[in-house]
């Protein structure tokens, strides 16, 4: 129906402009616009990912997560001129492949997924429950790169704060918070 | 744990991030294997003793320019390649109207020598060495490049996988180009190129699983 489209590539657009501002604003590093374009993302890319995993509905929040925590951990692969529905898009699109074929083995390298860019055309904010435990996989991490992440995401103290309670130093810190998630990323790819 | 408590985790204090960070990497990456491909080169099989007059002729600098060319255009394929959703259809058609060109001008040499002179045209003296040397020196290229990429986020990992192996094969060659005796252009298009497309495709295979995040 052109009637539907349109609207669907008018909301598309309109959320693409905001998004990308609001991603841009967060990789300079402010807090409040990154939130709210993560939440932005995660609502969007539940949308996205439940009309493509209709077969299963349960692994929809579990990709979700796995999503975002690429994108935070990718998230200086993005180019400011480049549209953030394509990034986005790309991203969501590895995830799924990975998780077809991790499922169905040879079904999966066959691709189920069209190329139109719709992630931004709707959005769910009713977020499932994710299946996997990841704070209880944040419990596997080592020490040091356990306790900064509960300190700093966690608990919001400063990266200061927090090297002076841990006794580390600031750059300890960082280190410890930057390979945690990497850690945390590669361990839910093993699970899923 | 919830998607917001993920996002609330995520979001705090998150760290700025510079730009063009990914293809500095990539450089830092190409420049440090070359540099120990370098190295081994002149360990083993040296630069060859007749250099001063090699740089005279123009067969010595096709062969270091082609395969830099094509190391070229395979960097700044990898560079699309290596973040999500880029398109790089341009760079690998770029790389292959390379290989396009340098065949062009191998065939017209080829027909324009005396049928008796073409074979040792092709086959040379050293193709064995030269394509086996040309595999080996991309080794460390190769592996360089992978450890780069493996920090950034190559979608189409087959893909990307195969223009590292072009890259890392290019930039063999050219370094190879220094020892290399061989004059004639048909022997560059049959072996450096089949050198190159070997490790391309050793590329594409260990891609898959090398560069999975």
């Amino acid at each position: 129906m052109p009637r539907t489209n349109e609207a669907g590539s008018s909301v598309a657009a309109d959320a693409e402009t905001r998004l990308r501002a609001l991603f841009l604003r967060g990789l300079a590093g402010e807090e409040a616009a990154y939130r709210a374009v993560l939440q932005a993302l995660a609502a969007h890319l539940r949308a996205y990912l439940r009309r493509r995993l209709f077969g299963w509905p349960d692994d929809v929040e579990d990709l979700v997560q796995d999503c975002l925590l690429a994108m935070h951990n990718k998230r200086h692969t993005y180019q400011s001129d480049q549209p953030l529905t394509a990034w986005v898009h790309a991203i969501a699109r590895y995830k799924v492949i990975d998780l077809l074929r991790a499922k169905s083995g040879r079904e999966g390298l066959h691709d189920p997924l069209d190329d139109d860019l719709a992630v931004f055309a709707e959005s769910s904010t009713e977020a499932g429950d994710a299946r996997r435990d990841l704070a209880g996989l944040l419990e596997t991490l080592p020490e040091r790169q356990r306790l900064p992440i509960v300190h700093v995401k966690l608990q919001g103290l400063s990266v200061t704060e927090a090297a002076a309670r841990l006794n580390m130093s600031e750059s300890a810190v960082k280190v410890g918070i930057h390979r945690g998630l990497k850690a945390l990323a590669r361990r839910v790819g093993v699970l899923s | 744990m919830k998607t917001d408590d993920l996002i609330a985790m995520l979001a705090s204090d998150p760290a700025p991030v510079a730009r063009g960070a990914p293809s500095k990497r990539l450089a830092l990456g190409l420049l440090a294997g070359a540099v120990l491909a370098a190295l081994a080169m002149q360990l083993t099989l040296g630069v060859r003793p007749d250099i001063a007059q090699a740089i005279l002729q123009p067969g010595f600098w096709g062969k270091l320019i082609f395969p830099a060319l094509l190391a070229g255009a395979g960097f700044v394929t990898l560079a699309l390649l290596a973040r999500p959703g880029m398109r790089a259809r341009a760079g690998e058609v770029a790389m292959l109207l390379l290989v396009a060109g340098l065949w062009a001008m191998a065939v017209s040499a080829w027909a324009g020598a005396a049928p008796p002179d073409r074979a040792a045209m092709v086959w040379g003296t050293t193709w064995r060495a030269c394509t086996l040397n040309i595999v080996l020196l991309s080794v460390p290229v190769f592996a360089a490049t992978v450890l780069a990429l493996r920090q950034l986020a190559p979608t189409r990992l087959a893909e990307a996988g195969a223009c590292a192996g072009a890259l890392s094969g290019a930039a063999g060659a050219a370094i190879y180009a220094f020892h290399c005796p061989e004059t004639g252009l048909p022997f560059m298009a049959v072996w450096y190129v089949a050198a190159i497309a070997l490790v391309a495709g050793l590329g594409a295979v260990l891609g898959r699983r090398l560069l999975r995040w």
